[in-house]
């Protein structure tokens, strides 16, 4: 294999709730932005059906083409517009506009010109243009004739709306609603007031929504008053009534499709939907999990969905029940526990929800679930000091996961809690086995594990900074009504009543390294003695691991002011010492390699080395911009197979870290071009109807139609389902036109497919379908795959008489009947 | 302006009694306000909302309905079964007709004027003609079930919608006969309530009828069909009152939580023509029940429970920002309920049915400016002096010397006579008034106390000489020949020599007391005159009238002094021309002839006509002067307009000596306390 230079990619986890979610015009499916990439997403089933690549920079606005409800608008940060056909994943064409694009907006009546949220040469301030698209065939078009039409707009797309088929504009910023009427080129500004007292200074518009059918605007507001705005067409005779349920700031309204009801959601994770308009006549979904951020209706209108802060996309019904739930990773929060593995799913773990460990899939950049740690109602408030989770653990493969909460309502006031949790293998999932109270008298510095195989007692140590490490140890609990295990304390070690701040156990699990302070002690984890200690004081320990596999007589720590020692622990001397500020110190549990991040003015640098030579293996400098936070290993499922020396590090894991804005970011060769190929040939599922009753009723009718016509002649009648199964069929059926090739190349192989005799041999086919099954990669549909499979079978001409052997006596019947059929109507085509 | 020991009273225990009823009138730009108590009011909504007239209450009286008919003439119904029509001219009740139904719940004029609908108890409606001196009944429509609680004409004239318990029914004028019922739902968030009142209806030109009820909903309906054509739920208690714009394009309703909803009818896009009637402002200025509102084309009023009459002009109908376009807010009486007898530190309150009679407390310590002094003796209670009938209290004197007390119901004259003898109080009624003597608008004591002047409710002045124990009639200046207009306002000159008297709209007269005739008339001016009072020595006559305006008029000279036209040439000061509450009391420093002191309900302004006067460029309102400025600058900034806000609401303040000022102040706070409690609501209305 080619040895590819090695870069550091964003891995998923962007942001979803970034843009109001758009639908397309069948509810099917639901876009959202996310990072540089436009997703979408099944709104039945919340599967990731496509991801759009093509943007180089964040994508800032989606929306369904009002001309063809197949193709979709983008926009982005790198000055492009782009038409998707997002049923196939194909990016149809760009548009180059040139500046930073905030925004995107088509009026429904627009023939081809498109309004856009620009920024001036100052910043913040933002100017809404329109563009005429030109109508060229190319797929890269320029489109730079930008004309102006409103000055001083808001960033934010929710602060501007299109009413009655884009009569006119309603834009809103600060205290200031602007209508503009694009025929009649008149703008009409409103004013609330805006000084004086505490109360006006709330009156701040932050979102605005127009009625799709009636001359009403409707404005959210900063101190949760809706407004909704008619006559607006006359500066003096306008009028407008509040609706007033939120407490804190509107954040987002929609209008139904129809018009009969208004939508609106703010911080109080409640969706109200006010019926005509009225104050006394309004329905809420409540507990939606946090502050909603956007709300999008479906063109459809029987799905609405609202954005979260917390990284989620909620499919609401039309009669208020949620049905779906997108959720990326939760990402609003600090992340206190770190970055770790759940050695079961191979999930990435971190905080998520208030109070909730998620378990992320990096493959699948989804969530996968969500564990209540702390199971208390969370209650969004500002200034309320919440109960936090702050350290996490697992342990024994994924078998106990140990956390750690917190609450500290001033200094002298500490809640701790320690739960600890068994993998229920009935339940798959975690079920609570102890919870200790206070289990330190101060704030838990860390907790690790015993995870050696050979032990058959799980040990798990906390070092806390009331100058004590506790080993807790798994004990019988039964009593007379059931049998039972749970966690006692077993030891209590200290050393000179120094903080403990780090501890850590060698990986065959005989030794236990806690730091205080200054000082590396090493504990034999049998007899809970004291071996020796390690004292370099060059300042306080900040991290603290054990080398694996070749390396793991070496013990490493880094220290606060900069210093990376190795220690041996057979000579029990200093091996090597380094100066590296270290802000990330990472051992791969599957190699002898460690990685370091190490803190720098210009950015973070990251450091692969072997604890056996002081010497880096691998240095890439200026990873990112920012600090970074937390690193992790993740194994490959299929290891890697790099021979350089600086990449070997690369084989058995994948290290993944979060900087301080919480980007998740890994290192990948893969080449952009490789990653950005557009999956064309993921075939979507085939294009019928919904089942309604009325397509139930006509199915039937036309059964019964069907049934007539054949009449006797039911016997020979082709069974034409059967032709959903052919993957040429397929293709040639679901393939955009425009990119199959011409209908003479096809037709052989069409005519081909639909033959069923030894004669399959033909020279021909063999290459196409070989090519065929190389598209076809791991994504296409286990059916598909089945039947790829088969066709490869009976390809091989030694296979070919086992596989007939394997029909059923009726399949064979037919399978002769097919034989009797005429396809001399073929060559008239 | 000078340092001053102020009395601040607080026990002044006034209530104003909830309003009930308004009824606007458009060719005269008048308000007629009926309260609870029966008192009906007319604003001038002309003369900056002057409260120009009033007519007094009854105990057995309660207005139900208030309309106008025949252009100016007011007409109003109550719970006795009544029809009552009002003179306004003077003063007084003109008749009063049973209409035979029992109480009477609802009056509404047509259309014309020219016809009287009221609907009783006994679920009658009946159609009374307006004649030219009276009114006659006509005929009954189809009786009804319950009781007739709201009515309305169709603008035309030709039908009459009718709100009942649980139903509204339409009526043909011609026939008297039902043709339409439309029956109302009781349902309430889900809960069916007992039934359902409907309390207002209003009958549009195009059959649509808007009717208001006890369950929370303004419901619009088809006359025609008889169907419901939109319902709006708009409060959880009940929505107590209608009224509709003549335009026909906004309505406004008043509901029993204080608010007031305005309904516009709004064109659903700019390119159609179809229109809807949207809720578009509530407004909350009420705490109390909404009993009653009106649409004038500039503003909505209401008005209820808790005694605020609001009038909130609507933004889009006024041309330019000014005095009409602010909010109004009226809560006291623009007359005096309190007079004060300097000599012996006494003031009279005047209650409905009672009056109070205090003696101000006093004390010996002394203060830096600014300070609140302890009293050594709390104020005496001296007297509660309670009305015989059911008759409410018109005016009310007590004379200087404090040996006087004079007040007038709407059919009878008291005079008493006050004796102190140590702490001891004896009190004599003054008998055999006489028969001229039944009905006084406003009384005056002399300066001396030896003379009465009464001003009686047929225009005529009275002049009594008082004795010891009895009195004697000296003179009646008769009215102008041909007018009957009641004098409402009179001012003696300290030295007895001049009586100044002022109606409700043509000119002040003064008259000389020593020859017994018409001294002179002060030319008329356009706005009715609030306050009177005439200066010692000089004999100045001080005018203010209800748009601010202050003029001094030389009796002996029979023309305005050179400092008035100076006033008038500069004009006043913007803001001072902007002031909301009419000036309802003028009074002399005895010792600075340069000082006119004059007050409204919520400030106290002492003018120094030595000074110069302010223009618009200055600060009218300025607050004491920093000591430690230079003297240069306060010359510079110092102006003829002295004011005082601190004390507010204020009814009543006077000089007593030199240097003791006293002033009664009312709280609303303590208004509301009084008031039942208003519908509870919770915080988030959930």
């Amino acid at each position: 294999m080619v040895e590819e230079s090695v870069r550091v990619v964003r891995c998923g986890g962007s942001r979803l709730n970034f843009r109001r979610a758009v639908f397309s015009a069948d509810s099917k499916y639901i876009f959202c932005v996310s990072g540089d990439f436009v997703k979408v997403y099944s709104s039945a089933t919340e599967e990731c059906v496509h991801v759009l690549h093509g943007h180089e920079d964040v994508v800032s606005g989606i929306l369904l083409n009002p001309n063809n409800h197949l193709q979709l608008f983008s926009c982005s940060f790198d000055g492009t517009i782009k038409l998707w056909d997002y049923l196939d994943g194909i990016l149809i064409k760009t548009f180059r506009v040139g500046p930073k694009l905030h925004a995107i907006f088509i009026p429904a009546r627009a023939e081809d010109s498109v309004f856009l949220t620009i920024s001036k040469e100052e910043p913040d301030i933002f100017q809404l243009v329109s563009v005429k698209l030109p109508k060229s065939s190319s797929q890269d078009v320029e489109a730079r004739e930008l004309s102006f039409v409103l000055d001083y707009v808001n960033r934010s797309p929710k602060c501007i709306a299109f009413g009655n088929e884009g009569e006119y504009i309603a834009a809103v910023r600060d205290f200031y609603l602007s209508v503009y009427f694009l025929k009649k080129k008149k703008t009409c500004n409103f004013t609330l007031p805006s000084t004086k007292n505490k109360k006006n200074a709330k009156n701040k518009f932050t979102c605005v929504a127009c009625h799709p059918k009636e001359d009403c605007i409707a404005s959210g507001h900063m101190d949760g008053k809706i407004r909704l705005w008619r006559n607006f067409h006359d500066d003096k005779k306008y009028t407008y009534t509040c609706l007033h349920w939120h407490h804190d700031m509107v954040m987002d309204l929609a209008f139904t499709v129809t018009g009969t009801s208004l939508l609106s959601g703010g911080r109080e994770c409640v969706l109200v939907e006010w019926r005509e308009g009225s104050e006394k006549n309004k329905e809420f979904l409540p507990r939606l999990g946090s502050t909603i951020e956007h709300i999008s209706v479906s063109p459809a209108g029987d799905l609405f969905c609202t954005s979260h802060s917390d990284n989620k996309i909620t499919v609401i019904h039309r009669n208020l029940s949620a049905s779906a739930v997108i959720q990326g990773l939760v990402k609003d929060r600090s992340i206190s526990t770190g970055l770790m593995v759940d050695p079961r799913t191979k999930a990435l773990v971190l905080n998520g929800k208030p109070g909730h460990l998620q378990f992320y899939s990096l493959q699948g950049d989804k969530q996968l679930y969500n564990l209540d740690i702390i199971q208390q109602e969370y209650i969004n408030d500002d200034g309320l000091i919440q109960i936090e989770l702050v350290k996490a653990a697992f342990g024994c493969s994924g078998t106990w996961l140990a956390t750690v909460e917190q609450r500290q309502e001033n200094k002298s006031e500490l809640e701790l809690q320690m739960k600890l949790w068994t993998y229920s293998k009935k339940t798959q999932g975690f079920a609570l086995n102890t919870k200790i109270t206070m289990p330190h008298d101060d704030h838990i510095t860390a907790l690790c594990f015993n995870n050696a195989e050979n032990y058959e007692k799980p040990i798990l140590v906390t070092a806390s900074r009331d100058g004590h490490f506790k080993v807790w140890a798994l004990v019988d609990d039964s009593d007379i009504y059931k049998k039972a295990i749970g966690w006692t304390c077993d030891f209590v070690g200290s050393y000179h009543k120094y903080q403990a701040t780090n501890c850590c156990f060698s990986e065959d699990g005989s030794l236990l390294a806690v730091s205080f302070e200054e000082i590396v002690t090493i504990w034999d984890s049998e007899t809970w003695e004291l071996k020796c200690t390690f004292c370099q004081r060059a300042g306080k320990i900040r991290h603290l691991c054990f080398g694996r596999l070749t390396c793991s007589k070496y013990l490493l720590a880094t220290t606060h002011n900069g210093i990376l020692c190795c220690w041996n622990l057979l000579s029990c001397s200093m091996q090597w010492s380094a100066k590296l500020n270290v802000s990330v110190l990472e051992p791969d549990p599957y190699s002898d390699y460690v990685a370091a991040v190490s803190r720098s003015t210009a950015g973070s640098d990251l450091f692969v080395f072997k604890p056996s030579e002081p010497r880096p293996l691998y240095i890439q400098k200026n990873v990112s911009r920012e600090e970074v936070q937390w690193g992790v290993f993740v194994p490959r499922d299929v290891p890697g197979s790099f021979t350089s020396e600086a990449h070997q590090w690369l084989n058995r894991s994948q290290f993944y870290f979060l900087t301080k804005s919480q980007c998740l970011l890994t290192f990948s060769t893969k080449s952009p071009e490789e990653k950005l190929t557009p999956t064309s040939k993921q075939l979507l599922a085939e294009e019928s109807l919904p089942t309604t009753p009325f397509s139930l009723i006509l199915g039937k009718h036309r059964q019964q139609q069907e049934a007539r016509l054949n009449g006797t002649s039911e016997n020979e009648l082709i069974q034409l389902p059967l032709t959903e199964n052919i993957p040429a069929i397929n293709e040639l059926l679901h393939t955009p036109a425009h990119v199959l090739p011409s209908a003479s190349f096809l037709c052989s192989l069409f005519i081909n497919s639909l033959l069923l005799s030894k004669e399959t041999k033909s020279s021909e086919e063999i290459p196409d379908d070989v090519d065929m099954e190389d598209k076809e990669e791991s994504d296409s549909s286990d059916e598909e795959k089945d039947f790829t499979e088969k066709a490869q079978e009976t390809n091989n001409t030694d296979l070919g008489e086992d596989v007939i052997h394997q029909l059923s006596k009726s399949e064979e019947k037919e399978l002769r009947k097919f034989r009797k059929v005429d396809y001399s109507w073929l060559t008239a085509l | 302006m000078g340092e001053f020991k102020v009395h601040r009273v607080r026990f002044f225990n006034y209530v104003p009694s909830g309003i009930r009823c308004v009824a606007y009138n458009n060719q005269s730009n008048r308000l007629a306000v009926s309260r609870t108590d029966g008192t009906v009011e007319i604003y001038n909504l002309s003369a900056n909302y002057f409260q120009e007239k009033f007519f007094p209450g009854h105990e057995s009286r309660a207005t139900e309905a208030l309309c106008w008919a025949e252009g100016q003439r007011l007409f109003s119904a109550g719970l006795n079964g009544e029809i009552l029509e009002y003179d306004l001219q003077a003063l007084n009740i003109k008749y009063a007709l049973d209409a035979f139904g029992g109480p009477i719940w609802s009056m509404a004029a047509s259309p014309s004027g020219s016809q009287l609908v009221v609907g009783c108890e006994d679920g009658s409606v009946k159609l009374f003609e307006v004649t030219p001196e009276k009114i006659q009944f006509a005929r009954n429509f189809d009786r009804q079930k319950s009781r007739i609680l709201s009515l309305s004409w169709h603008p035309a004239g030709t039908h009459i919608a009718a709100g009942s318990i649980d139903y509204i029914s339409v009526f043909d004028v011609k026939s008297g006969s039902i043709i339409r019922k439309m029956v109302l739902d009781r349902q309430h968030l889900g809960v069916t309530k007992s039934r359902c009142i409907v309390w207002g209806v209003a009958f549009l030109s195009d059959g649509t009828v808007i009717s208001v009820d006890s369950v929370g909903k303004v419901q619009l309906w088809d006359s025609a069909t008889g169907t419901l054509v939109k319902s709006h739920l708009i409060a959880n208690a009940d929505v107590q009152s209608i009224a509709v714009a003549d335009q026909e394009d906004s309505f406004v309703v008043g509901t029993a939580e204080g608010t007031v909803f305005h309904f516009q009818l709004v064109s659903v896009t700019s390119s159609s023509s179809e229109k809807q009637w949207v809720r578009t402002k509530p407004f909350q200025h009420h705490t109390h029940d909404v009993r009653t509102v009106a649409h004038s084309p500039t503003a909505l009023i209401s008005g209820g429970t808790d005694t605020h009459l609001v009038i909130r002009p609507l933004m889009e109908k006024v041309e330019v920002k000014n005095y009409d376009a602010a909010l109004r807010k009226i809560t006291f009486p623009h007359r005096r309920l309190i007079s004060c007898s300097k000599r012996r530190q006494l003031l009279l309150f005047q209650f409905a049915h009672h009056l109070e009679l205090w003696r101000l407390g006093s004390t010996l310590a002394t203060g830096k400016n600014g300070d609140t002094l302890p009293l050594s003796k709390n104020a005496d209670h001296l007297l509660h002096l309670k009305t015989k009938g059911p008759e409410n209290i018109i005016c009310s004197c007590v004379s200087q010397c404090g040996s006087w007390i004079a007040y007038s119901t709407a059919s009878r004259f008291f005079l008493y006579r006050l004796k102190y003898e140590h702490d001891n109080i004896s009190l004599q009624r003054v008998s055999k008034m006489p028969a001229f003597l039944q009905s006084a608008v406003h009384i005056l004591f002399s300066e001396d106390s030896r003379k009465l002047f009464v001003a009686s409710n047929q225009g005529s002045l009275h002049i009594l000489h008082l004795l010891e124990g009895s009195f004697k009639h000296l003179h009646t200046f008769q009215p102008q020949s041909g007018t009957v207009e009641a004098m409402c306002l009179l001012a003696v000159s300290p030295d007895g020599n001049w009586l100044a008297a002022s109606g409700t709209s043509a000119g002040v007269h003064v008259y000389d007391l020593n020859h017994l005739k018409l001294h002179c008339t002060v030319p008329a001016y356009n706005f009715p005159v609030t306050a009177l009072a005439i200066a010692p020595n000089t004999n100045n006559l001080v005018i203010a009238h209800s748009d601010q305006q202050v003029f001094e008029f030389s009796i002996p000279d029979k023309q305005y002094t050179d400092w008035s036209r100076a006033v008038q040439k500069q004009g006043f000061h913007q803001l001072w021309l902007q002031r909301d509450t009419p000036i309802t009391h003028i009074s002399f420093h005895p010792k600075r002839p340069m000082h006119i002191l004059l007050h409204d309900a919520y400030m106290f302004c002492i003018i120094d006509k030595a000074l110069p006067l302010p223009n618009d460029k200055t600060v009218l309102y300025n607050p004491l002067p920093p000591k430690n400025e230079s003297d240069v600058f306060l010359r510079r900034t110092a102006h003829a307009f002295k004011i005082s806000k601190i004390y507010k609401p204020l009814l009543f303040m006077d000089l007593l000596d030199e240097r003791t000022l006293v002033a009664v102040e009312r709280p609303l706070d303590d208004i509301i306390a009084q008031l039942p409690p208003p519908i509870k609501k919770k915080k988030f209305g959930t």
